[in-house]
């Protein structure tokens, strides 16, 4: 392998491993396991790289969402149910360094930390413990349709919040 | 927001795939047809990118990186278009589904006439079309593996023709399948509805464009495989600064530019 070929490979781990790392230890709370997750996803990004189309979404978010799908995957001891190239999203901030990452970070916290805690307790149950509809209806005694409206309605706030 | 009211929710639960059942097979089907709803899927999963973006932690242990490397060298070294498929044990993709549910159709079609004969060609146009993007998408990933890999890559440096502080792109081409992995560090933040825009320039002919770009608030930014003409030789590359929408002809002065090493 060329020198200048691992240098890509290692300066697309510099920028974003630190995402991908931070939404896997959130999801498993185990550093070994966050690290597995960390590897299997830079090495599939090397292994299929046009899984991300730089024209709908931002590299760094693709990964950390990549990271999530496979922490939950991990979670539930379940085989990958995404394919890395089936995962499309429009979002805009890249968060390339540190210092973006902390302040976009600090940001969504704000906006998570204004909602209702149940519609913020509904979007985290589903998105960090990768729990269905259902399972959190019945973890939380709730109408299903309550849980729906809920989790769609903090998709909407946060969405809002990132509108300019 | 989604045209189709009535899918709205379900389809921010499917976006975090919290939704199963009959539900999420319903919105399947419908997806399957509906380019508003996948729209909004798209932007519902960026929504719910937010949320794994608001982690913040340490950072991964060093011997992390090295483990990556490490297993690139590795997987490089042996390196061929077998390398790309799915590895063992992993489940089959959609995609091969959809060859299988092809097949399925045809059997099908072949039994029952009448009024099913239009859903089912319906269904196949749509199967054929899928593994037609899924066979591109193939092409694409071996094509930009090799564009890391291939001892012919020529690689280039470019700097800033002026003063500090140290703006720096790397772009690796490889010619022969038009692949092009650029990633810029430093580079200074651009005026409003500015973009910076990525040129190849062939040892013949005009300056081709190779990809906007935007740094983000660090300087950083990447291109990959920006849509090229085939077969193009490249002398250099070079950067200049365009109007939002780009340009077709480079607007001077070129602010960047690196020959090929």
């Amino acid at each position: 392998m060329k020198s200048g070929d691992q240098s890509a490979v290692a300066e697309l781990y510099d920028r974003y491993s630190g995402v991908v790392y931070a939404v896997a230890l959130r999801i498993l709370g185990d550093a070994g396991a966050a690290e597995d997750v960390l590897q299997e996803v830079f090495l599939q990004l090397w292994r299929n790289p046009s899984g991300f189309d730089a024209a709908r979404g931002s590299l760094g978010a693709w990964l950390a969402v990549i990271s999530r799908n496979r922490a939950i995957d991990f979670l539930r001891r379940r085989r990958p149910e995404t394919d890395i190239e089936d995962v499309v999203l429009s979002v805009a901030p890249d968060l390339a360094g540190d210092a973006d990452r902390s302040r976009a970070a600090e940001k969504i916290r704000g906006v998570l930390g204004a909602m209702p805690s149940l519609q913020r307790s509904a979007l985290e149950l589903a998105y960090f413990e990768g729990l269905s509809h259902s399972e959190i209806a019945s973890k939380t005694g709730e109408p299903l349709g309550t849980i729906k409206t809920r989790i769609r309605a903090g998709l909407m706030t946060l969405r809002k919040a990132f509108q300019t | 927001m989604s045209s189709h009211e009535q899918f709205a929710e379900d389809l921010a639960l499917y976006a975090l795939d919290a939704l199963e059942g009959q539900e999420r097979s319903n919105l399947e089907q419908h997806l399957a047809t509906c380019a508003a709803c996948q729209r909004e899927l798209e932007q519902l999963r960026g929504d719910g990118a937010l949320l794994a973006l608001s982690t913040l932690g340490p950072k991964p242990p060093e011997r992390a990186r090295k483990r990556l490397l490490d297993a690139v060298a590795s997987e490089a070294a042996r390196v061929s278009p077998v390398r790309l498929r799915e590895p063992e044990g992993h489940r089959r993709s959609w995609w091969g589904w959809l060859g299988w549910a092809a097949t399925a159709a045809v059997i099908l079609f072949a039994a029952s006439l009448g009024k099913e004969n239009y859903e089912l060609k319906s269904d196949l146009r749509m199967a054929s079309s899928i593994l037609s993007q899924r066979t591109a998408d193939l092409e694409q990933a071996r094509s930009l593996a090799s564009a890391l890999t291939n001892p012919e890559g020529q690689h280039f440096t470019l700097v800033a023709l002026k003063t500090p502080p140290q703006p720096q792109g790397k772009a690796i081409y490889v010619r022969n399948r038009s692949s092009l992995i650029f990633l810029a560090n430093n580079m200074p933040s651009l005026p409003s509805r500015k973009t910076y825009e990525l040129w190849l320039m062939p040892v013949n002919g005009a300056p081709v464009p190779a990809g906007l770009f935007k740094p983000d608030a660090h300087g950083s930014a990447t291109v990959i495989n920006p849509p090229l003409p085939p077969g193009l030789e490249a002398r250099a590359f070079a950067i200049t600064v365009e109007n939002e929408a780009g340009a077709t002809t480079p607007t001077m002065p070129l602010v960047m530019m690196g020959e090929g090493g």
